[in-house]
């Protein structure tokens, strides 16, 4: 399989003399759902900038399907669609203005991009929107504006840092399913987001830094499979006053119908519910302390920082 | 994937399209005032003063002044259409989607430029109209004042553009028109031939850009000028390239479009 994106040893270090990205290689193969994570300040919008041309790294290469972004934008700029954290609209322009004038700067005239530009609209649930003024949309309207500007031109590679930061939970959701669609298509996504249990249900690719440093560069299954223990909440039937006993199943009463339990990756959870259930306790319902991503994440960030 | 060329046109033609829509959309920021300062210059000039002030070489004094009017709005729209539209650009950080296209830097650049020189030539025209209905004006050499409309307007664009790229404030558009244009235009012949001045002054204003370009517009128009036309439009056309190549090296560089 060809590689949708390779870095290979990028530096940044910012005229202040703060260091953003320290020496990092990563390579992304055409098809994959990519999550590139880190805790703030980590150097994931710095890379994003890097890629998209934004920021200018001290050294190192970047090559997107095969060709090098500096020998040969023309052809890498076709290819990439991006989506930045921050708002970068001109404000006084109406949706379909923004859409039309990004689809000129890829050579694709207003009455060519048409088409396309009303079923992003649509798609996104913009077309109601489409002859209001970015400056009068919403926080969740101009993310999706934001999305669909990046897709007017049907890019290979898709950049979204933190698509859905800020948005309510019906946007988020909406927008997570369009993203999948996207990817199924054939599109590689790149993406970098704080909830991180959705990026480990949508992504198979996954990628950790932290202050400019790769921590984990791996499929999202080989890193939740290096996971030694897991968290559960369970959430008993009736109140209890006196921890049970869970032989080597490590356990803490939360409150009298709440109780914690952490197991080895090579124990079964349904080990403690019998146990439990000989000690005539009942479970109503169960849910993940964490979810296993999210484990994963703050023990190498943790231990990164330490 | 489309050719270089595709894409570079239909950019061009995508940004100067919304460069005209932004300045038609704020006409009354954008025109008006100087349609309506140099109506009242024409009226205090022409009408209420205009019979006292006698002739400068044989032209009557509103005559005379018109052209340096007329340049006067097209240096003043070009420069500032460009420096507030890109500043604005930066400021609100849409230019990023210049920057992460295919197109090339020439076409961002010449976009604008191109922009700048429509509203500067447009406002000319508009202040042309009414100067025509104040004093008689026969065009003396008209390739001579297409070229060097165009050539003042693109001067100042670019002249924009690079004040655009350094701004960091909105203060910033607004320093270089007032303190540096406005004394430069007043003092650059539009009132007065500078055959009147003492001679310390005549050879002090013989640096000053504008009056170059004042002159040699007003030769396009009424056919007297303080200074040698063809070297006025030499020096002016120079200028340009110097300005366009500094403009575009910046851009390359990053200066206020990258980190």
């Amino acid at each position: 399989m060809r590689a949708a994106l390779e870095i290979k040893n990028c530096k940044k270090t910012y005229k202040n003399g703060t260091p953003a990205i320290n020496n990092i290689s990563l390579s992304i193969n055409e098809g994959d759902f990519f999550a590139l994570l880190g805790p703030n300040g980590a150097g994931k919008t710095t890379l994003i900038g890097i890629i998209a041309s934004l920021i200018t790294p001290n050294s190192g290469s970047i090559k997107i399907f095969g060709e090098d972004l500096n020998t040969n934008p023309w052809f890498v700029k076709q290819k990439l669609g991006i989506m930045p954290q921050e708002v970068n609209f001109n404000i006084f322009q109406n949706s379909i203005q923004i859409l039309e004038n990004n689809a000129g700067l890829y050579g694709i005239s207003a009455k060519e991009a048409k088409p396309e530009i009303s079923k992003l609209l649509k798609r996104l649930n913009l077309w109601d929107k489409r002859y209001k003024t970015v400056r009068s949309l919403s926080g969740g309207y101009k993310r999706r504006l934001m999305l669909a500007r990046a897709l007017v031109h049907k890019p290979k590679l898709l950049l979204l840092d933190e698509p859905t930061a800020g948005v309510d939970v019906e946007t988020r959701s909406e927008t997570w399913d369009f993203i999948k669609e996207i990817n199924e298509n054939g599109t590689t996504v790149i993406l970098t987001t704080h909830y991180l249990e959705e990026a480990e249900s949508l992504c198979n690719q996954v990628a950790i830094i932290n202050q400019g440093k790769m921590l984990q560069n791996s499929s999202m299954n080989e890193l939740l499979q290096t996971l030694e223990s897991e968290s559960f909440i369970l959430y008993l039937d009736k109140p209890i006053d006196i921890k049970p006993d869970l032989k080597n199943i490590d356990s803490k009463l939360l409150s009298a119908t709440e109780l914690e339990i952490t197991i080895d990756k090579n124990v079964n959870i349904s080990e403690a519910i019998i146990l439990l259930a000989q000690q005539n306790i009942t479970i109503s319902s169960i849910k993940n302390k964490r979810n296993r991503l999210e484990e994963l994440f703050i023990k190498l960030t943790q231990d990164n920082s330490r | 994937m489309h050719s270089h060329f595709k894409i570079n046109s239909i950019a061009f033609i995508s940004i100067v399209r919304k460069e005209i829509a932004r300045f038609m959309r704020i006409w009354p920021q954008t025109m008006l005032p100087s349609v309506i300062t140099t109506s009242l210059y024409f009226l205090i000039f022409g009408d209420f003063l205009g019979s006292r002030l006698g002739t400068i070489h044989d032209i009557k004094y509103m005559t005379y002044i018109a052209p340096g009017f007329i340049i006067m709005v097209i240096i003043t729209n070009a420069y500032n259409n460009v420096a507030s539209s890109f500043f604005s650009e930066r400021f609100q950080s849409s230019h990023q989607e210049f920057v992460w296209s295919p197109i090339s830097y020439h076409t961002m650049i010449c976009g604008f430029i191109a922009g700048g020189i429509l509203r500067g030539i447009l406002t000319g025209f508009l202040v042309t109209m009414i100067a025509l209905m104040y004093t008689k004006i026969h065009i003396s050499h008209p390739i001579t004042m297409i070229i060097i409309t165009a050539l003042t307007a693109s001067l100042f664009a670019i002249s924009g553009f690079i004040n655009a790229l350094f701004a960091n404030r909105f203060d910033s558009i607004a320093t270089i028109p007032n303190f540096v244009l406005t004394p430069l235009i007043y003092l650059g012949g539009v009132f007065y031939s500078i055959e009147l001045l003492p001679p310390l002054w005549q050879s002090i204003s013989l640096f000053n850009p504008i009056l170059y370009i004042v002159n040699a517009f007003r030769y396009s128009m009424l056919g007297v000028a303080d200074v040698p036309v063809a070297t006025a439009m030499t020096a002016i056309f120079s200028i340009n390239i110097i300005l366009y190549t500094t403009c575009y090296m910046l851009v390359k560089k990053g200066v206020g479009v990258k980190e």
